[in-house]
């Protein structure tokens, strides 16, 4: 895929507008996007017929806090050395992590309706040498952490400052090779990973609780050694605080308490809205939710 | 049985560990990544020479390779250095998704493969290698025979800017690369001429396909030896006139006799030119043995390659 220019030149605008702008402003700016996000999740799936509905809309505030307010990034040129790294773990919720990448600029939101087409380079999981924008293939759970773990070191190695924000499902913590990860950054002090636990409470089958449990969540994370935050995850102004927080000494979990299917209220926590496909009078309702 | 002496020979993570430091000198975005393997993957100096360059994760295997694919998109060039069956088994969907598929350009280096670690057991033993990795998209699969190839594997593998898995062998083996050798992804070596059948080879084995080779010269036979250290991509054009020009291929390897170099073969010519075969290696979990036993209970030597390569004619 080539970069649109046309969105790049938006994104810019936008970008130099939200630093420019006082928080009220900033928060507002947010808003708008998540609201732009959650409706581009709802017609890319309706569209494809596929899709992960309940994570992307849990997932939403989160990325759109990211590339909207913190990540040091330039979609004109995705390959820029010194960008900030950011890694969607959750591979499986691409229509969010897509709908952020073309809201940003990284390509043009029309191509959002080839979602899973055939030969389509958006496939149901992120492809970097596909899509600009995307840092590693992700897809199997338990991968973006060690790979960030990997940029994170990496930037320490060259003695640079750009930043590694890995964004993981709770049920994906279930994986062992997130906890070696996490063991081997904070062994390291890799100051510069931020992990984002999409904290939803509900994998495919059932709530984690009742599957594995997580819990303490935030304990485990902080006898891990890692610094520990744990915030509203649909609180716009609770992301942007902690997500542009300056890098501290140890790396940094930040638990992003959510709601599964957020935003459209016959979806809110429901189990069978991890991949179940609305039809198009539920994304008519939905979008009138939205609205 | 055997008539090799396993104490003769060249250790081949030698030279891996010299040429990694030298490749390491020329190129600063060379790192090196083990699992609580510096001692067992001749890491010491590469860690004296670099100590920051050196990415120890312990034993983690997964976060191992996953970090490696992170450091390439970081802009460094990752050499992993780890036992390979764990390396291969414990964390092969990294290899396949954070390496393969998301096409960084990592270099994954299976320290004493194949039955290397003897005694120690089939837990320990990387004969499963070759079949997994053969059947991973993007990743060139290769097998030095020797430390002269080990080094110019090294090298390419630098150069080539994609992901590929090198076989460093532990097991002692005799120098076989002809003199200034350049390694080439997809060229086998033809080590030695004869049109009466052949026999393709790689890493331990190659010595042993030479020597057999000898054997059957006494008996009248003249062999083909090639060395087909790049098992994927695999030397095409050379073994179909292998199979065009003698009477059958017998193909050794250290690795079981599913998914491997034989496979390989076997799956070309099966296609382009069917010719006899028969494929020798590993048959099941080793009992309990050193390296040089196991060679000798699987069959894995001169004398029975030559036995095969003798029954294979005769079946004609």
């Amino acid at each position: 895929m080539v970069t649109d220019v046309l969105g790049l030149g938006e994104w810019r605008a936008r970008r130099d507008a939200f630093d420019a702008a006082a928080l009220a402003e900033k928060l507002s700016m947010l808003r708008t996007a998540s609201n732009w996000i959650r409706r581009s999740i709802l017609t890319t799936i309706e569209g494809a017929g596929l899709g992960h509905v309940g994570g992307d809309l849990s997932v939403t505030d989160i990325l759109v806090t990211l590339f909207e307010g913190v990540l040091r990034i330039n979609p004109a040129e995705p390959g820029w050395p010194l960008r900030d790294r950011f890694i969607l773990s959750k591979g499986h919720c691409a229509a969010a992590l897509y709908s952020v990448l073309a809201h940003s600029g990284y390509f043009s939101p029309e191509r959002l309706a080839h979602f899973a087409a055939p030969l389509s380079p958006l496939n149901g999981h992120p492809n970097r040498r596909k899509v600009p924008g995307v840092e590693t293939n992700t897809g199997p759970l338990g991968h973006g952490l060690p790979v960030g773990v990997g940029c994170a070191t990496a930037a320490r190695i060259c003695a640079e400052d750009w930043r590694t924000f890995v964004v993981l499902g709770d049920g994906e913590l279930q994986e062992g090779s997130n906890w070696e990860a996490a063991m081997y950054a904070s062994q390291c002090d890799l100051s510069h990973l931020t992990a984002v636990v999409d904290r939803n409470r509900l994998q495919q089958g059932a709530s984690t609780e009742d599957t594995n449990d997580l819990e303490p969540l935030a304990d485990k994370w902080r006898s891990f050694g890692w610094e520990t935050h744990v915030v509203d995850g649909h609180s716009h102004v609770e992301l942007l605080a902690v997500l542009s927080r300056a890098p501290g000494d140890r790396p940094r979990a930040v638990i992003a308490n959510t709601v599964k299917g957020k935003g459209v209220s016959f979806m809110e926590n429901g189990v069978e809205w991890h991949h179940k496909v609305p039809s198009a009078a539920q994304v008519e309702a939905a979008i009138k939710e939205l609205s | 049985m055997s008539k090799q002496d396993s104490s003769i020979g060249f250790d081949c993570r030698v030279a891996f560990a010299e040429e990694l430091v030298s490749l390491a000198q020329a190129d600063p975005r060379i790192v090196a990544v083990c699992n609580d393997s510096v001692g067992s993957s001749n890491l010491v100096a590469f860690r004296n020479a670099f100590p920051g360059r050196l990415v120890n994760v312990g034993i983690a295997e997964q976060n191992m390779v996953g970090v490696a694919a992170g450091l390439a998109n970081g802009g460094l060039r990752p050499f992993v250095c780890a036992a390979s069956p764990f390396l291969t088994g414990r964390a092969l969907e990294q290899i396949k998704a954070d390496v393969a598929y998301s096409d960084f350009p990592v270099v994954l280096c299976g320290m004493s493969p194949g039955m290397a670690y003897g005694e120690l057991g089939p837990t320990h033993h990387s004969i499963e290698d070759l079949a997994w990795l053969r059947a991973i998209d993007a990743l060139a699969v290769i097998v030095p025979a020797d430390p002269a190839e080990t080094r110019a594997a090294m090298r390419w593998a630098v150069a080539a800017n994609r992901p590929c898995f090198l076989r460093i062998g532990r097991t002692k083996v005799p120098a076989v690369s002809p003199e200034g050798q350049v390694f080439e992804p997809g060229r086998a070596t033809v080590l030695r001429h004869g049109n009466d059948v052949t026999i393709v080879a790689i890493g331990t084995m190659v010595a042993r396909a030479l020597d057999a080779a000898q054997q059957l010269a006494q008996q009248g036979v003249e062999a083909r030896v090639i060395n087909a250290a790049s098992v994927k991509p695999l030397d095409e054009a050379t073994i179909l006139a292998a199979a065009r020009e003698t009477r059958g291929i017998v193909t050794v390897e250290e690795a079981v006799v599913q998914g491997g170099l034989g496979s390989a073969v076997a799956e070309l010519v099966s296609q382009q030119h069917p010719t006899r075969m028969r494929i020798l290696g590993v048959t099941g979990f080793a009992p309990t043995g050193s390296a040089s036993f196991l060679f000798d209970h699987f069959g894995l030597t001169a004398a029975n390659i030559a036995g095969r390569a003798h029954e294979l004619l005769r079946s004609h």
